[in-house]
């Protein structure tokens, strides 16, 4: 087992790479989909604007490479710091 | 071979088919009966949560609801898969990590309190019984349709197969059914959405179809869309008609609910590892996204389909004569889910948004199921639909009673009613509860509660305000202690549940309502959006609490830092 200071460290870099993911899950989400759809209404995509893709079909697809990513970059950060199985 | 005996045959292979599973998947020891041993791969665990968490809701009325609500229905689509990401990231690897058997035990663990533990079981209990209700129904109504039984015997039926995996089979004879039911389902939902988008914009894949243009216009099939619900009168397919303040806390609470679902969460406690609750995380939400992605196009194509049919010749001529009308809407008049009222005697389907001028009407739950026949599919495509349907049902069904089950044997008999009991007297118990639970959840199936439709809000709501926060401050927050954690879910609980009732009337009886979802009580938040409310201020009032009181005990601090550390997670397996 590592000692309390490397705990620390893996615990915040994991805190990092989660507010970041969120970020984007937000933007993807709420802020294209809901807030922002106005804004993007000048950006047209198959019919429509890119807000409607967005909160159909867009932020599910982010959806999937933010938890991949997530589970890659955990499984490094892991080894990295000794914690992993 | 008519579609009756195609129906039974195709019906009858899948229940055979989980029975078999069931058979080999037997139960011997606690860890199997509450965690399928913790020897699950992450993707077949992810196609498990992927069948846990679609059910007869997802399956049947999802598509039809967004197909007649549009860009306003994009709420369900972001806030059901969205939850997946809080998921991933917030709860499921460190509750792997944390290793016990239920949510509850978790919560009373953490947070050193008995009380707490207990109000995670009320919440647990009611969510997760309202939830069942509906898959209940759900499959009586899809037996007595395909397969020409009486509702009840249809849903004995089904009752019948479920307790026969869950209770001998456990949360392992349950994951491995879900696995079987996932492909059924999929497939039944997918095949007859593949000929659509051919048929109607030439691509097959049917979420690029969905932003492909219209064969028929050699427009984009969205603007067609518009187009044609424009001349009718309707609200335009992408137009926001909901405020922007409710649709988005509506969104909010569907994703936090989703992530606070205890059937949910208990599914990652299967996997070996913390490295495979992440990924399988990932993996569920790509099964789950098969059919999500699926499901706007489906319901978009269809309104497109409907309309064709009603106006053969354009929306800017004459509709179709009453006499005219093809099989599949006479075959759907008998349910009563599809009707025609010839206002005007003109003997002509007039579909017009204009209410007092409309004489058709169409049920939301056609949409998937009548697919196959709009489109003109052979009779065993039809077949398919009937066991996806039953598939989604039974599925979130089985994983739904193994949470009250377990919650029963694990978090109040083991834990407060008799701690002594062995592992085997435990078993048992659980088995009993689970036998109970069906029992109860077939009584309520058959005999629904008129509020039935209504309790989705609530599970939805409970879900949100209380057990997600006390979850994720519980991980991520070492300062919060067992009194903070207590007045927040109450807190959370009390405000939600009062907020629901004050709009839906008090326990759903709608004459005690004050307020209604249509011009809601504060701003324009509707009463399905409140769990976002109620999860902002169970984090206030927790953090508060616990502030102005004594910090956690030491040991507390270090099972926190413990979860917060994949390694050794493993060893929890043998526990």
């Amino acid at each position: 087992m590592a000692d309390n200071s490397e705990n620390n460290a893996y615990w915040a870099a994991n805190k990092r790479i989660i507010v970041i993911s969120l970020v984007i899950w937000f933007i993807c989400s709420f802020g294209f989909g809901i807030l922002l759809r106005p804004m993007l209404a000048g950006i047209k995509i198959g019919g429509t604007d890119l807000g409607f893709w967005f909160a159909q079909q867009g932020s599910i697809l982010v959806f999937l490479v933010l938890i991949f990513t997530y589970a890659i970059k955990m499984n490094k950060l892991d080894k990295e710091h000794g914690v992993d199985e | 071979m008519d579609q009756f005996t195609l129906n039974l045959i195709v019906v009858g292979a899948t229940f055979a088919l989980y029975i078999g599973i069931a058979i080999w998947a037997r139960a011997g020891s606690t860890s199997e009966f509450y965690a399928a041993g913790r020897g699950v791969h992450p993707v077949l665990n992810g196609m498990a949560t992927g069948a846990d968490w679609m059910s007869a809701a997802s399956f049947i009325s999802m598509a039809g609801i967004i197909s007649f609500g549009g860009y306003n229905t994009s709420a369900y689509l972001m806030g059901w898969t969205g939850g997946y990401v809080l998921l991933a990231m917030l709860l499921a690897p460190y509750l792997r990590k944390f290793g016990k058997f239920t949510v509850p035990e978790f919560i009373g663990d953490r947070f050193y309190s008995q009380t707490a533990r207990t109000v995670a079981v009320i919440c647990l209990i009611t969510a997760s019984l309202t939830y069942v209700i509906g898959q209940m129904t759900g499959v009586g109504v899809a037996f007595s349709r395909f397969l020409e039984v009486e509702n009840t015997t249809g849903l004995l039926i089904g009752a019948a197969i479920v307790f026969f995996y869950a209770v001998i089979g456990g949360m392992k004879g349950i994951t491995y059914t879900q696995v079987a039911q996932y492909v059924v389902l999929i497939i039944a939902y997918t095949i007859p959405a593949i000929f659509i988008s051919l048929q109607l914009t030439g691509n097959p894949i049917p979420p690029l179809g969905l932003f492909s243009d219209a064969k028929s216009s050699g427009l984009p099939l969205l603007e067609t869309l518009n187009g044609m619900l424009g001349d009718l009168g309707f609200t335009e397919y992408t137009k926001q008609t909901d405020t922007t303040l409710n649709m988005f806390l509506f969104t909010m609470s569907l994703m936090i609910g989703t992530a606070g679902l205890p059937h949910v969460i208990v599914r990652f406690f299967t996997v070996p590892k913390v490295s495979d609750a992440r990924s399988s995380a990932g993996w569920a939400l790509v099964f789950i996204a098969l059919l999500y992605l699926t499901a706007p196009a489906v319901g978009a194509m269809a309104r497109v389909n409907l309309i064709d049919t009603v106006y053969p010749n354009g929306t800017t001529e004459a509709p179709l004569a009453y006499e005219a009308r093809p099989d599949w809407v006479k075959n759907w008049e008998l349910t009563g889910l599809l009707g025609f009222d010839d206002k005007n005697g003109d003997g002509l389907i007039n579909y017009v948004a204009d209410k007092n001028a409309n004489e058709f009407t169409v049920n939301n739950d056609i949409i998937t199921l009548a697919n196959p026949e709009i489109a003109n599919l052979p009779g065993w495509v039809i077949a398919l639909v009937a066991a996806g349907g039953l598939a989604a049902a039974l599925s979130t069904a089985a994983g739904l009673l193994m949470a009250i089950a377990s919650a029963v044997s694990h978090d109040l008999i083991k834990s407060q009613i008799n701690p002594a009991i062995s592992e085997k007297g435990e078993l048992l118990a659980a088995r009993v509860a689970m036998a109970v639970a069906i029992a109860v959840a077939t009584y309520l199936g058959l005999n629904p509660p008129g509020f039935a439709a209504q309790t989705v809000a609530l599970a939805f709501g409970l879900a949100a305000a209380s057990i997600f926060p006390a979850l994720m401050m519980g991980i991520f927050s070492k300062r919060i202690n067992n009194k903070g954690a207590v007045a927040g879910m109450i807190t959370g609980l009390v405000v939600t549940i009062v907020y629901i009732f004050l709009h839906k009337g008090w326990f759903f009886v709608a004459s005690t309502a004050s307020f209604s979802d249509a011009d809601p009580m504060i701003l324009s938040i509707k009463s399905t959006s409140f769990g976002a409310v109620g999860a902002i201020l169970n984090f206030a009032v927790a953090y508060i609490v616990s502030n102005a009181t004594e910090e956690p005990p030491v040991e507390i601090q270090e099972l926190v830092e413990s979860i917060r550390i994949p390694r050794g997670a493993g060893q929890a397996v043998d526990h």
